[in-house]
């Protein structure tokens, strides 16, 4: 079989194939760290590995439950009270810039919390 | 089935659609309603219940009267309640949200972002708040706001406990559910020195009818939880 074109078409495959596996090459060789978080005061609502995944389920949980249903009441876990509250609950312990926006801006997410609960009015 | 009795169903259907009945949004009757009675007779301090709450929510001071937040602001009697009474000598009174009884902006958003709750109070969830303004429109009282801009910058006195509002979302006097809940009255009620009185409507049943008293656009029948006495 005869191939037409063969000194364009080979080395154009070649520079397609090196430019698709750029980054992952480049992550290979020099992988990006992975954030570190500050370490916070207290003991949280739930263990560490579950709030990694499930943090914004709990949030919306408690979303919910405050402004929609009117159960304000603070929550009760292995004896400690809590208050149903991202700003008066969550950010007591942790920072928003040592702590939530460090794995936000890893992971390219941006919620919209900040909007209204920075606990800043400026 | 064949074809004509096919054609015959389809033909029924079609029709129906069009008497379809356009069911209202239901709003349920509040179990106990939340009310507000402000005895306009003795004189009190109406600045500083307007400051407490504008302290208490965080609501901005923007003098742009297009951009301008409003959950509780004064206004002239006569403005009020001109179609009403004439009283001789002109006040100034506090108004707010009425947390109807039905309301209005509860019926036309098209998010359920605003909602009655089962004590009356007729709640915002900003976070479903998409901007639309349907409410604005509906409020026959002009008691809510748009976020033409970021209200951040135009907050003086802020309360860290509450959250700020962002551009988009319309905004509107809660009766301080977030207070209620924790056991204390309403912001405005407390520098009130008694003139503002707030509580179940049926705990103030006696009140009211001893005195006479007045609800922004009775005729609209919206039913108002706010009672001016006079």
């Amino acid at each position: 079989m005869k191939m037409y074109d063969k000194s364009k078409v080979i080395p154009g495959l070649f520079i397609f194939a090196s430019i698709v596996a750029f980054p992952f090459l480049y992550n290979q060789v020099n992988p990006s760290s992975e954030p570190v978080l500050a370490k916070a005061e207290g003991k949280c609502v739930q263990e560490k590995d579950f709030m990694k995944k499930e943090h914004m389920k709990i949030l919306n949980q408690w979303r919910e439950g405050v402004v929609r249903e009117g159960k304000r009441e603070d929550i009760y876990i292995n004896g400690i009270r809590y208050e149903k509250s991202l700003q008066k609950t969550c950010l007591k312990c942790h920072k928003r810039e040592s702590f939530c926006d460090k794995c936000h801006s890893y992971a390219e997410v941006k919620p919209y919390c900040w909007n209204c609960h920075s606990g800043e009015t400026k | 089935m064949n074809r004509r009795d096919f054609l015959k169903i389809a033909g029924v259907g079609m029709v129906s659609t069009i008497f379809e009945p356009v069911l209202p949004y239901e709003i349920k009757p509040s179990k106990k309603r939340l009310a507000l009675l402000i005895d306009i007779t003795k004189p009190f301090d109406i600045k500083a219940c307007l400051d407490a709450c504008n302290k208490a929510h965080n609501i901005p001071e923007i003098e742009d009267p297009k951009h301008k937040i409003k959950w509780i602001w004064p206004e002239r009697f006569s403005d009020v309640f001109s179609e009403q009474i004439d009283m001789p000598k002109e006040i100034t009174i506090p108004v707010l949200c009425n947390h109807c009884e039905n309301p209005p902006c509860v019926r036309v958003c098209p998010t359920k972002a605003t909602f009655k709750r089962k004590d009356g109070i007729v709640m915002m969830d900003y976070h479903r708040c998409i901007g639309c303004r349907f409410c604005m429109a509906a409020c026959p009282y002009g008691a809510r706001s748009f976020n033409w801009i970021d209200p951040k910058p135009f907050i003086k006195g802020s309360n860290p406990k509450f959250p700020t509002r962002t551009k988009g979302v319309v905004e509107k006097c809660n009766f301080c559910a977030e207070r209620l809940d924790k056991r204390e009255s309403p912001a405005c009620v407390e520098p009130s020195n008694g003139s503002l009185i707030f509580g179940y409507l049926s705990e103030m049943k006696d009140l009211i009818s001893n005195r006479y008293c007045l609800r922004r656009k009775p005729d609209l029948g919206t039913s108002p939880s706010v009672y001016y006495l006079i």
